[in-house]
C-alpha cells in the first residue's frame, strides 16, 4: 500500500514517485500523509519534507512555504520553492535571512498584513538555514 | 535598363538577407522547442492549484466576505488592461494583433463611459500604446528579452496587480494576450483575472471521496492561494506568448526565406537575360562592321 507523492513547483514537477509515508511541515504543524488519509488541503511553513519508503526516509527536499493537497491516494505537495537537501546553501539563505531583517527593522509597524508576509519569508528563510545545516555531511539521510 | 553590375549587386544582397532569415528561422524554432517545454512543465502546478482553489471555492461558495481577488469590487467603473507582447519585433502580426485588440477593447470601454487603465507588458506594446494613450498608461514591464522567464517575474507583476486591487485603483483587471494555438497561429485573447472566473471543478474522483478538510480555515486557505492563483494565471501567459513569439517569428522568417528565394530566381533570369542581350548587341555590331568594310 502506498501513496503517490508529488512536489511541484511552479516551473516545474521536482519529484513524482510512490511512497509510504511524506511528513510535511504544515502551517499550524507538521502532517504526514499516509495511504486512506482522510482528504485534507492545507497551506505549508518553510521546511522540510521528508518522503519514507519503508521505514527509512529515502528524500528530503526543502519547501519555502506552498500549499498540500491530501487524499486517499495521493498527496500532491504545492511549493512556492522546493530544492533537494543537499542543493541548499547556508550563506544563500543566512544572506537573504539578513536582507529580511533589515526590511523588518524598516517596515511600517502598524501594517500588519505586510508584517505577516515578512514573518513567514523570515521563518522560511530561518528554517532553510537549520535545513541547509542538517544536510551538511557526516550527517545520515 | 539596370546594368549588370546592379544586378549582381542586387542578387548579392538578396541572398544575404535569405541567409539572414534562415538563420532567424531556425533560431526561433529551437528557442521554441524550449520554451514548449517550459510550458509542458508548469503544467502540472497550474493544474493543480485549480484544483485546489476550485474544491475550495465550492466550500465557501455563497458566503459573504469573500476576498476581492475573487469578486471583484463589485464595481465595473474603471477597467484595468494588461496586454502582453513580447520584447522584439520581426515575428509577422504578433505584437501588433496585440496592438490592434488592446486599441479596440480601450476605445470599446471608453466609449461605454468606463475608464481606462493600462499595464503594458512587453516593449512593442509599451512602445506602441505610449503613443496613443500615453495618458492611460500606469506603468510598464518588460519580458526579459530572449532569456528564460523566471517565475519571479509573473510573481512581482501578480504583486502588483493585487495591492493595486487593495489600494481600489480599479474593479476589473482583464489581461490581452497571445493563446498558443499552435506554431501557426495565435489567437490574441482576452482573459478577466479580476473578478476571477472560477475554473470547472474536473477533480475526477471528487465525487467518490468524503468532502475535503481544511487547514487553516476555507477563507484563510483561500486567500492565501488566491494570489498564487493570479501569479501562476500570469504566468501560464507568459510561457504561452513565448512559445507563440517564436512560433510567429518562425513562421514569418519562413516566408521571408522563401520570398527572397522567388526575388532571386527572377533576379537571376533578368540578369541572364539583359547578359544575353547585351552579347547578341556587340555581335550584331561586330558582324555589321565587318560587313562594312
Amino acid at each position: 500500500m502506498s501513496i503517490k507523492v508529488k512536489i511541484v513547483s511552479p516551473e516545474k514537477v521536482l519529484f513524482a514517485h510512490d511512497a509510504d509515508m511524506a511528513v510535511m511541515p504544515g502551517a499550524e504543524g507538521d502532517i504526514a500523509a499516509m495511504p486512506e488519509h482522510a482528504p485534507l488541503m492545507l497551506t505549508l511553513r518553510g521546511g522540510v519534507v521528508d518522503i519514507y519508503e519503508g521505514d527509512a526516509v529515502a528524500h528530503r527536499f526543502f519547501v519555502a512555504g506552498g500549499f498540500a493537497d491530501i487524499a486517499p491516494s495521493h498527496c500532491t505537495i504545492l511549493a512556492d520553492r522546493a530544492t533537494k537537501l543537499e542543493d541548499l546553501s547556508v550563506d544563500d539563505a543566512e544572506a537573504r535571512l539578513a536582507g529580511l531583517e533589515k526590511s523588518y527593522e524598516e517596515a511600517d509597524k502598524m501594517n500588519v498584513p505586510a508584517l505577516d508576509i515578512l514573518m513567514d519569508k523570515m521563518q522560511s528563510a530561518r528554517a532553510e538555514i537549520e535545513a541547509a545545516q542538517s544536510a551538511i555531511p557526516g550527517m545520515s539521510l | 535598363m539596370a546594368s549588370l553590375k546592379d544586378l549582381r549587386a542586387r542578387i548579392g544582397s538578396v541572398k544575404s538577407t535569405r541567409k539572414i532569415t534562415s538563420a532567424m528561422k531556425m533560431v526561433a524554432a529551437a528557442k521554441l522547442r524550449r520554451a514548449e517545454t517550459r510550458a509542458a512543465a508548469a503544467r502540472p502546478y497550474a493544474d493543480a492549484m485549480r484544483r485546489m482553489l476550485a474544491e475550495v471555492a465550492r466550500s465557501v461558495a455563497g458566503e459573504g466576505g469573500q476576498p476581492a481577488l475573487l469578486t471583484g469590487t463589485g464595481q465595473d467603473k474603471v477597467h484595468l488592461l494588461v496586454p502582453m507582447s513580447s520584447d522584439r519585433g520581426l515575428a509577422g502580426a504578433f505584437n501588433s494583433n496585440i496592438n490592434r485588440t488592446t486599441r479596440n477593447l480601450v476605445l470599446k470601454l471608453q466609449a461605454e463611459g468606463k475608464t481606462v487603465k493600462i499595464l503594458p507588458v512587453g516593449r512593442k506594446t509599451y512602445d506602441f500604446l505610449s503613443r496613443d494613450f500615453s495618458d492611460l498608461i500606469i506603468g510598464h514591464r518588460h519580458l526579459a528579452a530572449g532569456k528564460e522567464i523566471p517565475f519571479s517575474a509573473a510573481a512581482e507583476l501578480g504583486e502588483q496587480i493585487s495591492s493595486l486591487l487593495e489600494k481600489g485603483e480599479f474593479d476589473v483587471c482583464t489581461l490581452v494576450y497571445n493563446r498558443f494555438r499552435n506554431v501557426m497561429t495565435q489567437t490574441p485573447t482576452e482573459m478577466q483575472l479580476i473578478p476571477l472566473a472560477l475554473p470547472e471543478n474536473d477533480n475526477a474522483d471528487s465525487a467518490q471521496v468524503a468532502a475535503y478538510e481544511f487547514e487553516p480555515d476555507e477563507g484563510a486557505l483561500l486567500s492565501s492561494l488566491l494570489p498564487r492563483n493570479l501569479q501562476v494565471q500570469i504566468y501560464a501567459t507568459m510561457l504561452e506568448t513565448a512559445a507563440g513569439e517564436n512560433g510567429a517569428r518562425m513562421t514569418a522568417m519562413d516566408n521571408a526565406t522563401r520570398n527572397a528565394g522567388k526575388a532571386i530566381d527572377r533576379l537571376t533570369l533578368k540578369y541572364n537575360r539583359t547578359r544575353q542581350t547585351n552579347i547578341t548587341n556587340e555581335l550584331i555590331e561586330i558582324i555589321s562592321g565587318a560587313q562594312a568594310v
